[in-house]
C-alpha cells in the first residue's frame, strides 16, 4: 500500500469494508469471527446487499452534488475552446496575447476526497468533451521531464485506447523512445484529430459525443505539491505553442487560489486566463449525505447516537472526509451484521417478518436477552409474561408486531424531525443547532423536551413574528404531504387550518386602522438585540393589557409543535427492539477508525517483561507448534538470551535506546512521522 | 533617409526591415555589420542581453525571416530541457530547410560530439553562413558542463560558417564558466522608454480607427500604466483588451474622435480597475471582456484574492496554531506560556541578545514534533489523544504547504517542521477558535 506522505514514519491504514467484500473467504471469516453462529450466511448476505445499496446511493448523491460545478467547467471549456477556433483576422485579436485557458478549481482540504471529484470530472469530460485528458500527480513530476515523459504517455495511451489492435504494437514500442517535447505532441495531435475525422464516414463513433478538434485538457490533481520550477516551465513552453493546439489546464487546489500566485510568478501568471471554480464546501457535502443516507427510512440499519457522534466528531475534528465518513458507515454496517447475530432481522418490514417466522430456539432466547425487551415484558400482565417467555410463538407474533411497531415510528420521526428543525434553524442563536444532524443527535440522546435548549427554543418560537410563522407552517406541510407516513393526514389538517386562520386575522386587520403597525414592525425584526427588547415590550404590553388574537394563535400553534414532538421524537432506545437496528458499540468503531498507536506502543515498549514475553510467543510460534514452550509460565533460557542479544544489537544500530529512567527501560525512536 | 545601410540587400527589404523594428534601428544595423555578406565569415558567437520584452527575440526573428538569405534555427532552451533534446532540436530543424523533404525520425543525438558531426553532415556547403539562435539562453547554464563553451566556439568545432548567437535576460558575466571559454561579441538592448513604447503601440492600430486616435487612447493608457508595467507585451495586451470601452462613447455618438477629454473621463477608470484586477490576474481577461460587453458590476466576480479563506478541521486548526507558535517562540519561553506556574518572568531581563530582533522578522525556525505535540496538549481545551488522525493530519498539514518538513527525513531522530503560513493567516484561523494567538507570542509581549 501506497501513502501520500512524504515522510517515513508508521502509517494506519483503515481496514476498507469493500476489501473484505472482495475476498474469496470473506463469508467463511464473517461466520469465523462471530460468537455466535446463528444466520451467519443469511446476515452475510443482509450485509452484502445493504453495503451495496449504500455504495451505489452515495455515488448517486455525489454525482448530483458534483453536477453544478462539472457544468460550469464544462461551459468553460467550451467558451475558452470557441476562442480558439475564432478568426484571428479580427483586430483585437491579433493584437492581446494569446493566454493558455485555466481553470483553478478550488476543492477543500480534504484530499482524500480528491481523487473520486477528479475521476468522475474526467469520466464526464471523456463522455461529453474530449478523449485526450492527462491527469498529473504531483509525486509523478518531480521535473520538467518526468511531466512531459507523463503527460505524452496518458495523452497517447488515450489514443491507443481509439485505434484498432494492430497498431497497438507499433505505438507501444515507439512511445519509449518518443522525444518528450511539445513539437511531438503536437504532431501526435495533429494526426489524432486528423485520423478521427477522416475515419468518421466509416465508423460511426466518438466523434459524435466529442467536439470537433477536441481540447487536450491536463489536470494538476495537487497544485500545492508541484514544485515552482517545473510548473513555470511547464506554462512557459506551453505558452509558445498555444496557438498550434487548444490546450486548456485544470489546477486541482486544495487551499486557497493564492497559492497560484505564490507558485508563479508575474511574468509566468500573465501567461494564464485564470477562472476559478469552487465546489460544494465538504461540510455541506456531508449534510447532505446525512441527510440523504441517514434521516430516511430507506436503509434498515441506523446509527445510535453516540457512533453517529463518533463518525461526525472524526469529520469535523480530523479530516473533513466525506468518503472516510461514508467509510465509516460501511464498516458500521459489517460490524452489525457480524456481532449481531439479531441483525438478521435488520432488513425491510416485509421480508424481516417472514425471518422471524424461521427463527430458532437460541434466536428467541437471543430475543429474550434483550434489555428492551425485557422491559417490555415487564410492563405485560403476567400470563402474557409468562407466554413471552416461554413460548417461542407467541414471542415471534409479538416480535412482528413490535417490529412493525419501530418501523412506524422511524416513518413518523424522520418528518417530523424534518419539521421541528424548520422551526429550530431559524431561531437566533440557535439553541438546538444549526444543523439536522444536530438536532437529530439530540433527539436520539435523550428525551429533547425535557432538556434546557428545548424550553429556551420554545420561548423564542413563541416570539416569532407572523410572516416568518406562516412561512415555517407551510415548509411543514410541504414535508408531511410529501413523506410516506400514516398519520399524517390529520397533522396536515390541523397545520392548514393554523393557515386559513392566520389568513383570516390578516383580513382582519386589514380592515381596521393602522393602529396596531409598531408593534408590527417590530415583530418583523429576527435578530438577537430586536427581540430582546420586543420581549420586554411584550412583557410590559401583557402586563397592561391582554394578548391580541395572533398571539393566541402563535401560543396555540407552538404548543401544538410541543404535543407533536412529545408524541413522535421519542428517543429509540426507549423503543423495544431497537437493539436490531440500531448499531451502538461506539467503543468498537472508536478502536477502528481512530487508533492510538503511539499509546500501544508506549505500553508495550515501556515493560521489557512484556517485551520478552511477546519476543517468546513469536518466536516459539515462528519454530512450530511445540506447545509445551509457550504454556509454561517460564521463558526458555535459549529464548531469554536470544532476547538480551537481539535488544542489544537493535540498540547497537540505534532502533532503541534505554530511556534513562528507573522504571522503563526502552523508548522507540521511531514514532516520529505517524 | 533610412538608417539601415547594407551593400548585401536591396534598399526595399531593408526600408521594410525598419518598419518592422522600431526603435531599434542601431542594433539591427551593428547586427547586419557583423553580419556582413553571404560569404563572408562571421562572428563565432553573439551574446545579446537586455530586460523582459526589449524585442530581442522578436528583433532576431524578423531580422532573420525578413533577410531571406540568412537560413537559421532559432530554438528556444526553456522547451528542450535536456541537452539531448535541444541538440535534436537544431538538427531537426536544420534538415527541414536543407532537404524539402521530411525526415520521418531524427538521428538520435545524445553527445555533442555526435552533434557536431551530423551538423557538418547536415551543412554541406562550407562558405555559406548560417544563424543558430539560442533563445532564453540561462537554461544552457543548468545543462552539462560542455555544452555552453562548445556552443560558443561552434564555427571552430564543425569548421563551417556557423554563428550562435544567444539571447538572454541575465549578463554575460553570470554565464562566463569557471574553466574559462571563448568569449563573444556581447551586444546590450536597452529598455524601450515611454516615447518608445508610445510609439511601438501606436503603430499597430486597428483599421476602423485613425492613427491619431489611438495613438491618443495609447498615451493615456501610458499615463495609467506605465508607473507599474514596462512590459510591451503586456501593455499591448491591456490596450486590446481595454480599447473597446474606450471607443464607447464615439460608437454611441456621444462624443467625437477629437473629443479626447471626455474620452479620457469615461476610460481613466476603468483603466485604474483594471490595473488592479486584470493586471494583477486577479480576474482572468476573458471574464474582464465580458464584464464590459454585459456592462455588469465589477463586484459580481470576485478576484483570486477574495478567497483567501482556508477551511480546516478543528485539530488541524490547533495543530497549525501549534505550530506556528513552536515556530516563533523561542523554546525557553514555552514554559512561561504553558505552565499554569510560571512565576513573573519580565521580558527585559528575560531576554538574550539575539532574541532582541524581531522573531517574525528572521522567519520561522524548524521544531521537533515532540514540542509540537506538547504545545498542543496545553493549548486545546479538552483532552487530545495522540491518535493516527493527528498524526496524518499533520501530513496532510505538510501536503497543503502550510507546514514544511526541515533537514534530512532521518529515521532516528523525529521529523523538524516549519510552519510556513503568515501571521495574518493564522490570526483568521486562530479567530475562528476564539483563541487569541497574540497572547502567546513572544514578540507581541
Amino acid at each position: 500500500m501506497s501513502t501520500r506522505s512524504l515522510s517515513k514514519g508508521c502509517f494506519v491504514f483503515k481496514p476498507s469494508p469493500k476489501k473484505r467484500k472482495v475476498s474469496r473467504t470473506t463469508a467463511y471469516y464473517f461466520r469465523e469471527g462471530s460468537s455466535d453462529l446463528e444466520d451467519s450466511e443469511l446476515r452475510f448476505a443482509t450485509c452484502q446487499s445493504l453495503q451495496k445499496q449504500v455504495k451505489s446511493e452515495t455515488e448517486q448523491i455525489e454525482e448530483e452534488l458534483n453536477e453544478q460545478l462539472f457544468d460550469n467547467l464544462v461551459s468553460f471549456l467550451r467558451r475558452s475552446h470557441s476562442a480558439f477556433q475564432e478568426k484571428k483576422t479580427e483586430w483585437t485579436c491579433r493584437t492581446k496575447s494569446r493566454e493558455i485557458p485555466t481553470a483553478a478549481l478550488v476543492l477543500g482540504v480534504n484530499v482524500t476526497d480528491h481523487d473520486f471529484t477528479f475521476r468522475s470530472l474526467s469520466e464526464v469530460l471523456q463522455n461529453n468533451v474530449t478523449p485526450y485528458i492527462a491527469l498529473l500527480e504531483a509525486k509523478d513530476c518531480p521535473g520538467i521531464k518526468n511531466l512531459m515523459q507523463k503527460l505524452l504517455g496518458q495523452l497517447m495511451n488515450c489514443c491507443i485506447d481509439v485505434d484498432s489492435s494492430e497498431e497497438e504494437d507499433y505505438e507501444h514500442v515507439s512511445r519509449s523512445r518518443v522525444r518528450c517535447s511539445m513539437t511531438t505532441l503536437i504532431n501526435w495531435y495533429e494526426s489524432a484529430t486528423k485520423r478521427t475525422d477522416s475515419e468518421t464516414p466509416g465508423k460511426k463513433r466518438t466523434s459524435s459525443r466529442h467536439w470537433q478538434s477536441p481540447p487536450v485538457v491536463v489536470i494538476f490533481k495537487d497544485m500545492e505539491s508541484f514544485t515552482t520550477k517545473v510548473l513555470q516551465d511547464f506554462v512557459v513552453i506551453s505558452s509558445q505553442h498555444i496557438g498550434e493546439f487548444p490546450l486548456v489546464l485544470i489546477f486541482g487546489i486544495a487551499t486557497s487560489p493564492m497559492i497560484i500566485h505564490s507558485l508563479l510568478p508575474h511574468s509566468v501568471s500573465s501567461l494564464l486566463c485564470i477562472e476559478l471554480f469552487q465546489s460544494l464546501s465538504c461540510k455541506d457535502h456531508l449534510s447532505t449525505i446525512i441527510d440523504k443516507i441517514l434521516l430516511t427510512t430507506q436503509f434498515p440499519l441506523k446509527l445510535s447516537e453516540k457512533v453517529l457522534q463518533v463518525l461526525i466528531n472524526i469529520f469535523l475534528y480530523h479530516d473533513f472526509s466525506v468518503q472516510n465518513f461514508i467509510k465509516g458507515f460501511q464498516l458500521c454496517i459489517v460490524e452489525h451484521f457480524h456481532s449481531n447475530p439479531l441483525s438478521v432481522l435488520c432488513c425491510q418490514l416485509e421480508e424481516a417478518k417472514r425471518r422471524v417466522n424461521s427463527l430458532s430456539h437460541n434466536q428467541c432466547e437471543n430475543v429474550r436477552r434483550l434489555p428492551s425487551f425485557r422491559r417490555y415484558v415487564e410492563s405485560q400482565v403476567s400470563e402474557k409474561q409468562i407466554a413471552l417467555l416461554t413460548v417461542d410463538s407467541s414471542l415471534k407474533e409479538a416480535v412482528q408486531k413490535l417490529l412493525e411497531d419501530l418501523n412506524v415510528y422511524h416513518e413518523n420521526y424522520f418528518p417530523i424531525l424534518r419539521c421541528l428543525h424548520v422551526f429550530t434553524s431559524s431561531l437566533p442563536k440557535y439553541p438546538l443547532g444549526k444543523q439536522i444532524r444536530e438536532l437529530h443527535c439530540a433527539c436520539l440522546e435523550n428525551r429533547v423536551w425535557e432538556t434546557e435548549e428545548y424550553e429556551s427554543s420554545l420561548q423564542l418560537a413563541r416570539m416569532l413574528n407572523k410572516s416568518d410563522l406562516v412561512t415555517m407552517l407551510q415548509k411543514c406541510v410541504e414535508i408531511l404531504v410529501s413523506s410516506p407516513g400514516r398519520e399524517f393526514d390529520e397533522i396536515v389538517e390541523k397545520l392548514k387550518e393554523f393557515l386559513t386562520q392566520f389568513q383570516k386575522l390578516e383580513e382582519a386587520y386589514q380592515e381596521r386602522d393602522e393602529s396596531i403597525s409598531p408593534q408590527k414592525e417590530l415583530q418583523k425584526k429576527t435578530n438577537l438585540y430586536h427581540l430582546q427588547k420586543t420581549l420586554l415590550e411584550l412583557k410590559e404590553s401583557r402586563r397592561s393589557k391582554k394578548l391580541t388574537k395572533f398571539e393566541m394563535l402563535r401560543f396555540e400553534v407552538v404548543d401544538y409543535i410541543d404535543s407533536l414532538v412529545r408524541h413522535y421524537l421519542v428517543p429509540a432506545d426507549h423503543k423495544t427492539l431497537h437493539e436490531i437496528v440500531y448499531f451502538n458499540t461506539a467503543s468498537v468503531l472508536r478502536e477502528h477508525l481512530n487508533a492510538a498507536p503511539r499509546i500501544a506502543l508506549h505500553t508495550a515498549l515501556n515493560n521489557p517483561y512484556s517485551y520478552l514475553k511477546a519476543f517468546s510467543t513469536v518466536v516459539t510460534a515462528a519454530e512450530g507448534p511445540t506447545a509445551d514452550a509457550a504454556s509454561s509460565d517460564q521463558v526458555d533460557d535459549v529464548i531469554h538470551a536470544r532476547f538480551i542479544r537481539a535488544v542489544s544489537e537493535l540498540e547497537l544500530l540505534g532502533f532503541i535506546k534505554p530511556s534513562k529512567q528507573k522504571t522503563d527501560h526502552v523508548a522507540r525512536l521511531t514514532w516520529g512521522g505517524c | 533617409m533610412p538608417i539601415l545601410e547594407h551593400p548585401a540587400y536591396p534598399p526595399a527589404t531593408l526600408l521594410c526591415l525598419e518598419s518592422l523594428v522600431p526603435c531599434r534601428e542601431s542594433q539591427v544595423s551593428m547586427l547586419l555589420s557583423i553580419f556582413g555578406e553571404r560569404q563572408q565569415l562571421s562572428f563565432p558567437s553573439i551574446f545579446i542581453y537586455g530586460h523582459t520584452s526589449s524585442g530581442k527575440t522578436y528583433v532576431m526573428k524578423t531580422l532573420l525571416n525578413t533577410l531571406q538569405q540568412l537560413p537559421h534555427v532559432f530554438v528556444n532552451c526553456v522547451e528542450c530541457f535536456t541537452s539531448r533534446l535541444l541538440l535534436e532540436e537544431i538538427l531537426i530543424q536544420l534538415q527541414n530547410h536543407s532537404s524539402e523533404t521530411r525526415r520521418a525520425s531524427p538521428v538520435p543525438c545524445d553527445t555533442f560530439n555526435d552533434f557536431v558531426r551530423l551538423f557538418k553532415q547536415a551543412l554541406v556547403s562550407q562558405n555559406l553562413q548560417d544563424q543558430t539562435v539560442l533563445d532564453r539562453a540561462e537554461q544552457l547554464r543548468e545543462m552539462e558542463a560542455n555544452i555552453l563553451p562548445a556552443f560558443l566556439r561552434l564555427q571552430e568545432l564543425t569548421d563551417r560558417n556557423v554563428t550562435v548567437i544567444l539571447l538572454s535576460e541575465i549578463v554575460w558575466e553570470m554565464f562566463r564558466p569557471n574553466t574559462g571559454c571563448f568569449e563573444p561579441f556581447i551586444l546590450y538592448f536597452p529598455d524601450y522608454s515611454i516615447g518608445h513604447l508610445q510609439k511601438i503601440l501606436s503603430q499597430n492600430h486597428p483599421p476602423e480607427y485613425s492613427a491619431d486616435f489611438y495613438s491618443a487612447y495609447i498615451n493615456i493608457l501610458l499615463g495609467v500604466f506605465y508607473m507599474v508595467c514596462r512590459d510591451l507585451k503586456e501593455l499591448q495586451h491591456l490596450a486590446a483588451l481595454n480599447f473597446s470601452k474606450y471607443c464607447e462613447p464615439v460608437v454611441r455618438k456621444e462624443a467625437k474622435e477629437r473629443d479626447t477629454r471626455k474620452l479620457w473621463k469615461n476610460i481613466e477608470p476603468h483603466l485604474k480597475k483594471a490595473m488592479q484586477t486584470v493586471y494583477l490576474r486577479e480576474i482572468s481577461s476573458s471574464q474582464w471582456e465580458r464584464l464590459q460587453c454585459e456592462e455588469g458590476e465589477l463586484g459580481q466576480i470576485k478576484g483570486l484574492s477574495a478567497h483567501a479563506h482556508v477551511e480546516l478541521p478543528y485539530y488541524s486548526k490547533f495543530l497549525l496554531i501549534a505550530a506556528y507558535l513552536a515556530s516563533y517562540n523561542p523554546v525557553r519561553t514555552d514554559k512561561r506560556f504553558f505552565l499554569k506556574h510560571h512565576g513573573k518572568i519580565k521580558k527585559t531581563n528575560f531576554m538574550k541578545k539575539h532574541e532582541k530582533t524581531s522573531n517574525h522578522l528572521l522567519g520561522p525556525k524548524p521544531f521537533p514534533l515532540d514540542r509540537l505535540l506538547a504545545i498542543l496538549y496545553s493549548i486545546v481545551d479538552n483532552r487530545v489523544a495522540p491518535t493516527a488522525n493527528i498524526f496524518s493530519q499533520i501530513t496532510s498539514l505538510v501536503t497543503l504547504q502550510l507546514l514544511s518538513v526541515v533537514g534530512n527525513n532521518d529515521q532516528l531522530d523525529g521529523p523538524r517542521y516549519k510552519c510556513t503560513v503568515s501571521l495574518d493567516f493564522i490570526r483568521a484561523i486562530a479567530r475562528t477558535v476564539n483563541f487569541d494567538i497574540i497572547k502567546y507570542l513572544y514578540d507581541f509581549l
